[in-house]
């Protein structure tokens, strides 16, 4: 069912009126070997092709993401260039500014790298490890809960909720993670809960 | 709609032309190949253009350019003019149409318009710096380029730029690599609306026949292609909403024609025009010898246009 | 978006107001230039800002941000005078012959039952006449006064297009041409769709903004016809999705709410959905709401909840006020009433208004974690960045734990897209450095919570630690088996009702969509909407097949389509009475006489006869509403409000300032400026660029190339009377903070006459700050006004009061 390679181009797609023949008919010449001062050597020959999703905005074009290395079989794989991919209904291979950009995202200097704590007055994030700073937050949450926590209202009415820590959930994310997030947070009785869809 | 471009293969494809699809080679004699590959050429049609830039970010990706991040200077158009490492750029002009009274907001994308009479190529003193395939596309080959500079005084659309730091003229090449594959220039494959397709010369003209069509009936009384004979025709053409007046498209040429010095002077089968184009090969060999590479000043200009001048 | 992106080629007129769809969506605008170029189609916009949509429109008309109700009230006014309704779907599909309650009317501006104290109406009036029968009352001939049809008459009838012009500053022969376009697709054989985005949304009535552009659409008969539609344009790649699974504060997946606490016991809250048809035969289709309901409880609680326990109620927490949304939490974190804050890809300091207030909360809080694939300003808004940033760090107290995630070229999993796609992608990459997944990072957040719930004990215990987890390596599910939890799966065998011998599904097989689902804890299913994405079949939503037949532009077998893989909602309406297309060209499906077949899933049961059901399965009328009883919080009818900060006042109701019911707290009042106030006179608006998407691409090379540096964007004549230089600098201010920019003078944007007055409008694009590659700058929520939508809590980013002057280029 993961039919991530199947393809079918729209190239012969009907309507096309007069200019429909496009790149087939160029009726380029037998192949050449290029030699060092002709075109530039063609930069996505060996690479792997994955299918993705614009993560910019909610046309959601459809994309190839090409690599050195393949995650799939282990390779941590280094991203060389992503465009639009041709066989996706919406966009038909075209990507916006922003999405021919994407590549600059995956690859930009502020990406975060690694987890930080900035203590209280402090003017500096101090590096450390993923156990100490989600043992951190975990203790956070659970003193702030287990201290605010309000099992019942002045009526008498069970309301088992809190709201002294409140939760934003993005909007980029995948539905994967937005139920695993909604199942964290509303477990623990959270309401002061919203996301990115009110703004 | 235009069939799509297709998705990059990732396996390793020969290209398919190269050197024996040579038609000019600067400063250089070359015999053309028999068979004239198929024209190719992009068009752009302005009344779809939304100005999004993504052709310019495409562009910049795919060449892996990275100019300059710059200043607002009261306009939309980023960076403000073309660069060495910025090939292709959208010009925006605010006209208030006086017949109609509305404001129309005309968005040009600008960059090389890969002419069939390429100016840069004869006014090229570097042998082999500037080619010309037989499929219309006219490509720099940087190692051959020394910097003088006279690609960007013979260009009737002031298109090529020199890089300070490697001394090189630099300008779109029409994505020979991704066309010598068989797909579209990066700005093709990235255009939203379509504004820019890619295909056989033929098929652009007809395409744009059918558009031409659509903008007369919207009004548009002098819509037409903008593919100028002056130059001998363009493997980038544009469909203009207002054909008649092309300079309201930031001061695109009426009628673009390579300076008649350097026709004059590189023109082909004149004795005189020969031997002028032999000694400006040596003034720039000897310029650059001289002073390393830079731009042509007006002082090389005049120098050369004696040195042409005493030859007629 | 009722319709999609690649139906809009079948339009015959694009309305864009309230959106920017070129700049904002280019990909998608794709489909109106080949509208345009295919079918002759024609593009309007309405803005006031000439943007890069209108450089491509055929027609263009200008209008004051904020007055969108009286424009489109003034078309519906338009096409009622000059019979230009599409008379039998409106008949048919809309309950315009519906009798309303005797006690309702309007006067001054308010709808009965309106209580000043409480910014709130008694909508006890705003209700259907209902027979002895039980069904609401119907005049089918339009003729009774009181038949919503009459009492919208009588209340657009103010709505001229002199008045339009007065409010709007849309003169009247643009405005006229613009009616007379739209009226056209009242033929059957018109279409028109309706592309909108934050353009409506961020307005204190941007809910009832979008009301009346859908009321327009039913009554011209635009809906559920292909080339037609309410086409919300939506924001971020998954933004569709984050609201269909419900994480906001009064949700449950698949637009279920949370318990108020009015609702003690599960008994109480299920006696106000039992969704009642209100006419005969229709399908009401919210009565199946335990059988959703029920099947997320056994998604979340599994065997802790059970028929017994009321299926777990108590674990779900008891709302005690309407919303905890983001402006009521940095409210109350602004009045030091919150600990702890924790964000997910999500940027606030930038995103929500007056960056001051936010900033003054964030100061209070005792820890902030930030989940980011980037950095953001919030994480950091305790750095001093000069004049971008006035931080007193030493000061703040505040503990921020910044936990980088990984972004979409390293994760897997499904996204939803504006037409309602579930589109599945693949992980290209590892994550850079140490970045974790978001799936990762929140599963060791819960399994630390529980093992210190199961030691420790503490507040309520039980939702935590009995929390359902069914996943092979509980430390870090996979998308893939999380997909499956929101189609749902069975818990126990099913059998035919008919034949209880028949087996139909074993226990622990996949649904095959939400007709499966159980209210007896047989089932569990964590988003009824999504049930049908994974099923026994296999992930629907990496399908990828682009076939379409005929051309129609719905692609059925491309990903999957919430509901049920259906393209175009409400797509009945697609047809007349008899179930035959109202346009041949454009048919989606139609009745043949013993059941409905064409291109779409049908909204009903295939069987169902054309008289019978109305294509509005979820409404209780099985029609459309025109009137919409009490379900807005402003009333039945839309009606014009000003924005909160105006420059002249509301023309149909002086008296009233801003929207009478939107919940504006105390402080935020003080920090508005008044209707027409000479120290704030110019009318301001936000907005996005082409270049970059919020505040993410400031990062991005390629972007801060592109649009390197902040701008506000003003007219030549008002740069003319304040001296501003073409490329100068600016100093623009509001009643809560100041920024300083460069100025592009632009004849794009006009000065407008309304009420006689001629108001300035000052455009001011959102994507800068103090953390990016481009260069630094002021966020436009410096400016911003902390007021939202009474429905929504959108915030209103659209229309506010500042001032402007030219000053010296800043020497740092």
């Amino acid at each position: 069912m993961n039919q991530q390679f199947s393809r079918r181009q729209f190239l012969g797609a009907a309507g096309i009126g007069t200019a429909g023949t496009a790149l087939g008919a160029l009726g380029f010449g037998d192949a050449e070997v290029a030699l060092a001062q002709a075109v530039r050597p063609y930069r996505l020959a060996s690479t792997t092709e994955t299918r993705n999703t614009c993560t910019y905005c909610s046309v959601a074009c459809g994309i190839l993401i090409f690599s050195k290395g393949d995650v799939h079989k282990g390779d941590k794989a280094d991203i060389l260039h992503i465009e639009g991919d041709a066989d996706h209904p919406t966009n038909r291979g075209t990507l916006c500014p922003k999405g021919s950009g994407l590549l600059g995202f995956v690859k930009s200097p502020n990406r975060l790298v690694e987890p930080r704590i900035r203590k209280p007055g402090s003017d500096k994030f101090e590096p450390v490890s993923w156990e100490v700073a989600l043992d951190r937050v975990a203790r956070l949450l659970k003193d702030d809960r287990d201290k605010n926590f309000l099992a019942t209202n002045k009526d008498g009415v069970t309301v088992n909720r809190w709201t002294s820590t409140a939760f934003l959930a993005a909007s980029a994310t995948s539905n994967e993670t937005a139920t695993v997030t909604y199942k964290v947070v509303r477990s623990m009785g959270a309401l002061v809960f919203d996301n990115q869809a009110r703004v | 709609m235009f069939p799509p471009l297709p998705n990059p293969p990732t396996q390793t494809t020969a290209p398919k032309f190269g050197p024996a699809d040579l038609m000019r080679r600067s400063a250089s004699t070359v015999t053309p190949p028999a068979q004239r590959q198929t024209e190719v050429a992009k068009l752009i049609d302005i009344s779809k253009c939304i100005g999004c830039k993504a052709c310019q970010v495409a562009c910049n990706e795919w060449n892996e350019l990275t100019p300059p991040i710059g200043d607002n200077f009261g306009v939309y158009q980023n960076p403000s003019d073309l660069l060495p490492d910025q090939w292709t750029l959208m010009r925006f002009t605010e006209w208030d149409n006086p017949q109609t009274g509305n404001l129309e907001w005309l968005i040009r994308k600008d960059g090389c318009m890969h002419c069939e009479d390429p100016g840069c190529l004869k006014a090229c003193p570097a042998p082999g710096a500037i080619v010309q395939y037989t499929n219309g596309i006219v490509d720099f080959i940087s190692e051959n380029c020394i910097g003088c500079g006279y690609c960007v005084k013979g260009c009737p659309f002031n298109i090529p730029r020199i890089s300070k730091t490697t001394h090189k003229a630099k300008k779109c090449t029409l994505c020979s690599d991704r066309v010598a594959v068989g797909q579209g220039p990066a700005c093709a494959k990235a255009c939203p609306t379509q504004a820019i397709v890619f295909g056989t010369k033929d098929d652009m003209k007809k395409w744009a026949s059918g558009r031409v069509d659509d903008l007369k009936s919207r009004g548009f009384a002098n819509a037409g292609l903008y593919d100028p004979a002056g130059v001998g025709g363009t493997h980038v053409m544009y469909v203009l909403p207002h054909a008649d007046q092309p300079q309201l498209y930031a001061n695109l040429p009426a009628d673009p024609k390579i300076d008649p010095l350097v026709g004059v002077w590189k023109g082909k089968g004149k004795v005189a025009g020969l031997g002028a184009m032999a000694l400006a090969v040596l003034a720039g060999v000897l310029h650059y010898l001289k002073n390393g590479p830079e731009v042509a000043t007006e002082e090389d200009e005049r120098k050369a246009k004696s040195l042409v001048d005493g030859a007629v | 978006m009722t319709n999609a992106w690649t139906d809009i080629k079948n339009t015959d007129l694009v309305v864009i107001m309230g959106g920017n769809a070129a700049e904002a969506h280019p990909c998608g605008f794709k489909w109106v230039t080949e509208a345009k170029a295919t079918r002759g189609a024609k593009l309007v916009v309405v803005d006031p800002r000439f943007t890069r949509s209108a450089a491509v429109a055929d027609y263009y008309a200008p209008i004051r941000q904020g007055t969108d109700i009286a424009f489109l009230f003034g078309v519906i006014n338009y096409c009622m005078q000059n019979n230009k309704v599409q008379w039998e779907y409106l008949k048919s599909f809309t309950n315009a012959a519906f009798l309303v309650n005797d006690g309702f009317g309007w006067a001054d501006g308010l709808f009965t039952g309106y209580d000043e104290t409480k910014r709130d109406y008694d909508r006890s009036t705003w209700s259907y006449q209902i027979g002895p029968d039980g069904y609401a009352l119907v005049d089918e001939t339009l003729q009774n006064p009181r038949c919503v049809w009459n009492l919208l008459k009588e209340h657009v009838a103010k709505y001229t297009p002199e008045m339009v012009e007065r409010i709007c500053g849309t003169p009247k022969d643009k405005f006229l041409k613009i009616a007379a376009m739209i009226a056209e697709t009242s033929s059957p054989t018109k279409a028109m769709t309706s592309m909108y985005a934050l353009g409506w949304t961020q307005h204190s009535k941007g809910s009832q903004n979008i009301r009346t552009m859908a009321m327009l659409q039913l009554i011209l008969g635009n809906i559920g016809i292909r080339g037609g539609g309410m086409n919300a344009l939506r924001g971020h790649s998954n933004i569709q999705g984050l609201t269909d699974l419900g994480l906001m504060s009064n949700l449950i997946p698949g637009y279920l709410n949370i318990p108020k606490e009015t609702e003690a016991t599960f008994d109480a809250y299920m006696s106000t959905r039992a969704y009642k048809p209100l006419r005969p035969n229709q399908i009401s289709y919210w009565q199946n709401y335990k059988k959703f309901f029920v099947s997320f409880m056994k998604s979340m609680w599994g065997d802790a909840a059970t028929a017994e326990n009321n299926w777990a109620y108590d674990y779900l927490p008891k709302l005690d006020v309407p919303d905890y949304d983001v402006l009521r939490a940095f409210d109350m974190a602004f009045n030091g009433k919150m600990n702890g804050y924790v964000m997910q890809g999500f940027n606030p300091l930038q995103a929500f208004p007056n960056k001051a207030k936010l900033a003054a909360g964030l100061s209070k809080l005792k820890f902030l974690v930030v989940i980011d694939p980037l950095e953001t300003e919030t994480a950091r808004f305790w750095e001093n960045h000069g004049p971008h940033n006035p931080a007193d760090t030493k000061a703040i107290q505040t503990e921020v734990i910044q936990l980088p995630s990984t972004c979409f070229a390293e994760d897997e999993g499904s996204l939803v897209n504006s037409g309602r796609w579930l589109q599945w992608h693949w992980a290209a990459a590892a994550p850079p450095g140490k970045a974790m997944s978001d799936i990762w990072i929140m599963a060791q957040l819960h399994k630390r919570l529980k093992a210190l719930y199961e030691k420790e004990g503490g507040a309520l215990p039980d939702p935590i630690v009995k929390l359902k987890w069914p996943y092979a390596n509980p430390d870090d599910p996979t998308p893939d088996e999380i997909a499956r939890e929101m189609n749902g799966y069975t818990l126990s065998a099913q059998y035919d009702p008919k034949d209880a011998t028949k087996m139909t599904l074993d226990k622990g097989k996949q649904l095959p969509g939400f007709a499966a689902l159980k209210d007896d804890g047989s089932t569990a299913c964590f988003c009824w909407i999504y049930s049908g994405c994974y099923t026994e079949a296999g992930n629907m939503m990496a399908r990828r097949d682009n076939t379409d037949k005929d051309n129609v532009g719905l692609f059925p077998n491309w990903s999957y389509s919430w509901p049920a893989n259906r393209r175009i909602l409400y797509n009945r309406a697609s047809a007349d009475l008899n179930g035959k297309s109202w346009d041949a060209s454009r048919k989606l499906i139609e009745w043949d006489g013993a059941k409905w077949s064409g291109y779409d899933v049908p909204d009903m049961l295939p069987t169902a006869k054309p008289q019978d059901v109305g294509p509005f399965i979820m409404n209780a009328e099985g029609t459309s509403r025109l009137f919409t009883l009490g379900m807005m919080r402003e009333g039945p009818f839309p009606s014009h409000y000003e924005p909160f900060e105006s420059p002249v006042a509301n023309v149909i109701a002086p008296k009233i300032r801003g929207n009478p019911v939107a919940r504006v707290f105390p402080n935020d009042l003080a920090q508005m400026a008044n209707t027409g106030d000479a120290e704030y006179p110019y009318a301001a608006t936000t907005y996005r660029l082409t270049e970059h998407f919020h505040y993410w691409t400031k990062n991005v090379y390629q972007n801060a190339v592109a649009q390197p540096e902040f701008f506000v964007e003003i007219s030549e004549q008002l740069a003319k009377e304040k001296g501003v230089q073409h490329g100068g600098w600016v100093r623009v201010w509001s009643k809560r903070g100041s920024v300083n920019a460069k100025a592009v003078v632009t004849k794009r944007i006009k000065p407008l006459v309304c009420d006689g007055k001629a108001i300035h409008v000052v455009g001011i694009p959102i994507h800068w700050g103090f953390v990016g590659l481009t260069k630094p700058g002021y966020p436009a929520n410096t400016l911003t006004p902390f007021v939202g939508d009474a429905n929504t809590q959108t915030p209103e980013f659209k229309a506010f009061l500042v001032n402007i002057e030219a000053i010296a280029a800043p020497t740092a």
